[in-house]
């Protein structure tokens, strides 16, 4: 997912168009840490509701807008955090702080139905006696015309998330026309829908819970909503956006909480996201207490300052993220083994973590998974001295590599986005890459397009820096959809495997059989997963840095802070101090 | 300023000094003007001793990333790149000026090399860049406002309105269009490609924005010197175009150049440093002092010597350019120095 603005990225059928919008872009800057002391958040279930602290006016602050309002096509998480207190799909991840915010519940199905059909059906019986908030009722032709929105919108995630229900080719060639005959079917009488998808997907549910499978009304556009707010199912609707000035989000008249899991009721009257502030100046009015909380992260030469005298207000999480530079397979010097080895073994992630804001920010990471997602496994082939977990680049090992692939002296151009903190990894791996050998330039370019211009072959990249945010829990979301075969399209804006890696008699099976096992056997797959991932970096096609963590810092004003793993900090359970 | 040139041109031999001899003691008198060269040799010199500051003095390189680097003072050693200790330990901050010449004057950038060298390396790119672009800009300028004025007719107009054109856009506009397109993708002139990392690319944006700037004047002064007597004379005496060019129109309006020279320099430098801030100047690893106020904005609160070294640097350098320009310019122009004599 990526972390800032997305617009409608549209386009049927191919799975990278969709994820393109998934991961890269402008990352806030030096983000949040783990563990730290008494300011990550950890608790587990959601208290019982307290209406007594409910009320009073909750002021976000964000650099600029996150575009689009409409939830099928918007694919940032500054707004998928907003959606969370607004819409619902048949499913939901548990609206809590921790680990547990991963768990799939039911949200306006009534239950989680069990897969028949040898795996490819679901039957939901959708709950009954929810309203819109314009007032209308929650039917099951709502439903069905939102999974046919999916399409015909182009929603980002149309071709990878939804392309496995039946009748989604046939959306995807033409998503005016989109029906999804036979795939998603309404019984009015029963109050059910039912969902044929063409093979078994284990993590279905993960794709039916993000806000693109968000139940909107029959009668919304097909067409990008805009600024045009959609109603809501959940505690609040869009009063107002205005993306040069403000979103304001009030409570839903219409709603009556009825799974306190999936969609627990908000404290806040108004949730209100202002835009236009410096990051500099969003810090110092949460300091003011003149909002409170912003979407950016804090800058480096803030960091000091808010963990200390702040350090109350400062919450640091670990993200499952990863920042990695992609190396090119098909283009010299990268489409050498030992050139990407070289490039594994030279590059120092403690460094990077230094440039992210240190240890309390960033860690070092050495596989293509994160720590603490499913399928990872502590391995780290490129450390020196050898173990594994990072330890140390070995730079002479490094030299030796590149002498040996015969590609030293060759030029190589890193492209990186041209925020201050990206930059500044690029011109350490232009240091680096100058110091093993190659003669580097470092071309930083708007975060607008970086993400965009690097996955197109056309523009023949060598090497680059991105990162990927998951957008569910699984191991597919990493190593399938940024190293599998069917994410490599060359020559088009929408390749997510940026790297062009695709190993058809290696690593391509080895993600095939995991992707079967997981349909029957979630542990096993895992294991597999992670023996993929270690074949993979066996091959180099990235140099994998660090993973991440999220820095959320809050005024004095508002308590009762949630973290949820998989949508962040829930800003509807925010408190407003009376 | 031209007919007092021309005046001091014309004036028969039998006088002891010629007009540069006379411009040149006129400039040494002007305590001003003396001042602002000594500050720009010193300049100079320090810029031209990078090198040998960053190798012999700090010996560290000023372009290699240092993250991991050590410092000692006072025979404490300790990271260059220093972590928060106090609070949640959120933060790496790079150590700040130990004003030691040896050992981080400034301190350090968010790369973790020395400042000071940087500023020394990066000076040498941005009085670079200024004074050959401002030569060129000047050169380009003159050639345009001789021939423009001098010819006039249909030669004139398409070159008036060629100047015409670049001048309808904002300079900084420009400036930054042109350097988008051409750091992103490179230059290639028939058999000559310079790359995107080249400083010959700031050289020749700011180079070629200015020169209606310098050349719509030049233009103006040889089109009244055409009409003058002198000028006439000769072409009543047979003078050919490139005679008369030569002999009577460039001598008269070269003094105008310059006196361009130095404010061009100082204004060149500062739309460099100003391309530099905006990233598509001079190139990282490379320096100048755009680039280095660039690297210190993100450590504004907590090392703003990192942002404020380099603007001083061009602060005192645009000074001193502007003060020599002024001293030159009384020195060239006869009307400044009865103005001064009143």
């Amino acid at each position: 997912m990526k972390l800032r603005i997305t617009t409608a990225v549209a386009s049927a059928g191919a799975l990278t168009l969709a994820l393109a919008a998934c991961g890269g872009g402008s990352t806030p800057a030096p983000s949040a840490s783990a563990a730290t002391g008494g300011t990550t958040s950890s608790s587990a279930a959601n208290a019982a509701y307290d209406p007594a602290k409910a009320g009073g006016d909750v002021t976000l602050l964000a650099k600029t807008a996150g575009g689009t309002l409409d939830p099928k096509i918007n694919y940032t998480l500054q707004y998928w955090q907003l959606y969370q207190a607004a819409y619902d799909g048949l499913t939901a991840f548990k609206k809590v702080d921790g680990q547990e915010s991963f768990t799939v519940v039911p949200d306006l199905a009534e239950s989680l139905p069990t897969a028949t059909n040898d795996g490819k059906t679901y039957v939901f019986n959708l709950r009954k006696g929810i309203k819109f908030s314009d007032g209308t009722d929650v039917t099951v032709d709502d439903v069905v015309a939102s999974f046919q929105r999916i399409f015909k919108v182009s929603s980002p995630t149309a071709g990878s998330f939804y392309n496995g229900i039946v009748g989604a080719d046939k959306c995807l060639a033409t998503p005016a026309t989109c029906t999804l005959d036979g795939g998603v079917v309404a019984d009015a009488t029963a109050n059910t829908v039912t969902i044929n998808l063409t093979s078994p997907d284990p993590e279905f549910f993960y794709k039916l819970s993000v806000p693109h499978a968000a139940i909107n009304p029959k009668t919304a556009p097909v067409k990008d909503a805009g600024t045009t707010p959609i109603p809501t199912t959940g505690p609040y609707m869009f009063k107002s956006y205005d993306p040069n000035t403000a979103l304001v989000m009030v409570r839903n008249p219409n709603f009556k909480a009825w799974n306190e899991d999936a969609q627990p009721s908000g404290y806040p009257d108004t949730i209100t996201e202002k835009f236009g502030l410096t990051v500099e100046a969003e810090v110092t009015a949460v300091e003011n207490n003149q909002a409170d909380w912003i979407f950016d992260s804090p800058p480096a030469d803030r960091l000091a300052e808010i963990g200390t005298k702040y350090a109350a207000q400062v919450h640091v999480n670990p993200l499952t993220a990863v920042w990695y530079v992609p190396m090119n397979v098909n283009l010299a010097p990268f489409n050498n083994e030992k050139a990407r080895q070289a490039v594994n073994w030279a590059v120092d992630k403690n460094a990077v973590v230094k440039i992210l804001g240190g240890d309390k920010l960033a860690a070092p990471v050495c596989t293509i998974l994160p720590p603490g997602f499913p399928g990872f496994k502590d391995d780290c082939q490129y450390t020196n001295p050898a173990g594994a977990t990072w330890q140390g680049p070995d730079l002479a090992k490094a030299k030796a590599l590149v002498t040996e692939s015969g590609t030293a002296g060759q030029a190589v151009t890193i492209i990186t986005t041209d925020d201050e903190v990206n930059k500044a990894v690029g011109e350490y791996l232009q240091s680096t890459l100058n110091s093993i050998g190659y003669k580097a330039t470092l071309k930083p370019i708007s975060g607008n397009i970086q993400f965009t211009y690097i996955q197109n072959t056309n523009n023949k990249v060598q090497i680059s820096l991105s990162q990927w945010y998951q957008d569910y829990p699984a191991a597919s979301d990493f190593i399938n959809v940024l190293l599998g075969c069917a994410s490599f399209t060359p020559g088009s804006d929408s390749s997510i495997n940026i790297a062009g890696f695709c190993d058809k008699t290696g690593v391509q099976p080895m993600i095939d059989d995991a992707l079967k096992t997981e349909q029957t056997d979630m542990n096993a797959a895992n294991e597999k997963w992670a023996a993929t991932d270690k074949a993979a970096m066996t091959q180099a096609p990235w140099v994998p840095l660090v993973t991440p963590k999220l820095i959320d810092f809050l005024s004095t004003n508002v308590s009762n802070y949630k973290f949820s793993k998989q949508f962040y900090m829930l800003v509807d359970q925010l408190q407003v101090k009376k | 300023m031209a007919i007092g040139t021309t005046e001091v041109l014309s004036t028969p031999a039998t006088q002891s000094a010629g007009p540069w001899r006379t411009a040149w003691r006129d400039l040494r008198r002007n305590k001003v003007a003396m001042g602002s060269i000594i500050v720009l040799i010193v300049i100079f010199a320090a810029c031209l001793a990078a090198p040998l500051y960053a190798s012999s003095v700090m010996h560290l390189d000023a372009f290699t990333s240092n993250l991991d680097g050590k410092f000692t003072v006072n025979g404490v050693t300790g990271p260059v790149m220093q972590s928060s200790d106090t609070g949640l330990g959120l933060g790496v901050n790079p150590i700040g000026p130990t004003w030691l010449w040896n050992n981080f004057f400034l301190g350090a950038d968010n790369q973790g090399r020395d400042v000071m060298s940087r500023l020394l390396y990066g000076g040498r790119n941005s009085l670079v860049i200024g004074l050959v672009s401002a030569t060129l800009c000047c050169a380009l300028a003159g050639f345009i406002g001789i021939v423009s004025g001098y010819f006039g007719g249909g030669l004139d107009a398409v070159l008036s309105r060629g100047l015409d054109v670049l001048w309808a856009f904002p300079v900084y506009l420009l400036a930054i269009c042109l350097s988008v397109v051409l750091i992103n993708q490179s230059l290639t002139i028939g058999p000559i490609t310079l790359n995107s990392g080249s400083i010959i690319l700031p050289i020749l944006i700011i180079g070629v924005i200015y020169v209606p700037y310098v050349a719509r004047p030049i233009r103006g002064q040889v089109m009244s010197l055409r009409e003058r007597e002198f000028v006439q004379a000769s072409v009543g005496a047979g003078a050919t175009d490139a005679r008369l060019l030569r002999r009577e129109i460039l001598p008269n309006v070269l003094p105008t150049l310059i006196v361009f020279l130095p404010l061009m320099t100082a204004i060149n430098m500062l739309t460099e440093s100003a391309l530099s801030f905006l990233s598509i100047g001079v190139q990282p690893p490379d320096a100048s002092w755009g680039t280095i106020i660039n690297d210190g904005v993100g450590l504004l609160y907590t090392r703003p010597m990192v942002a404020i070294a380099p603007g001083v640097m061009l602060a005192i350098t645009a000074v001193a350019l502007n003060l020599l320009g002024d001293g030159v310019r009384d020195a060239l122009d006869p009307k400044a120095r009865l103005r001064g004599a009143v």
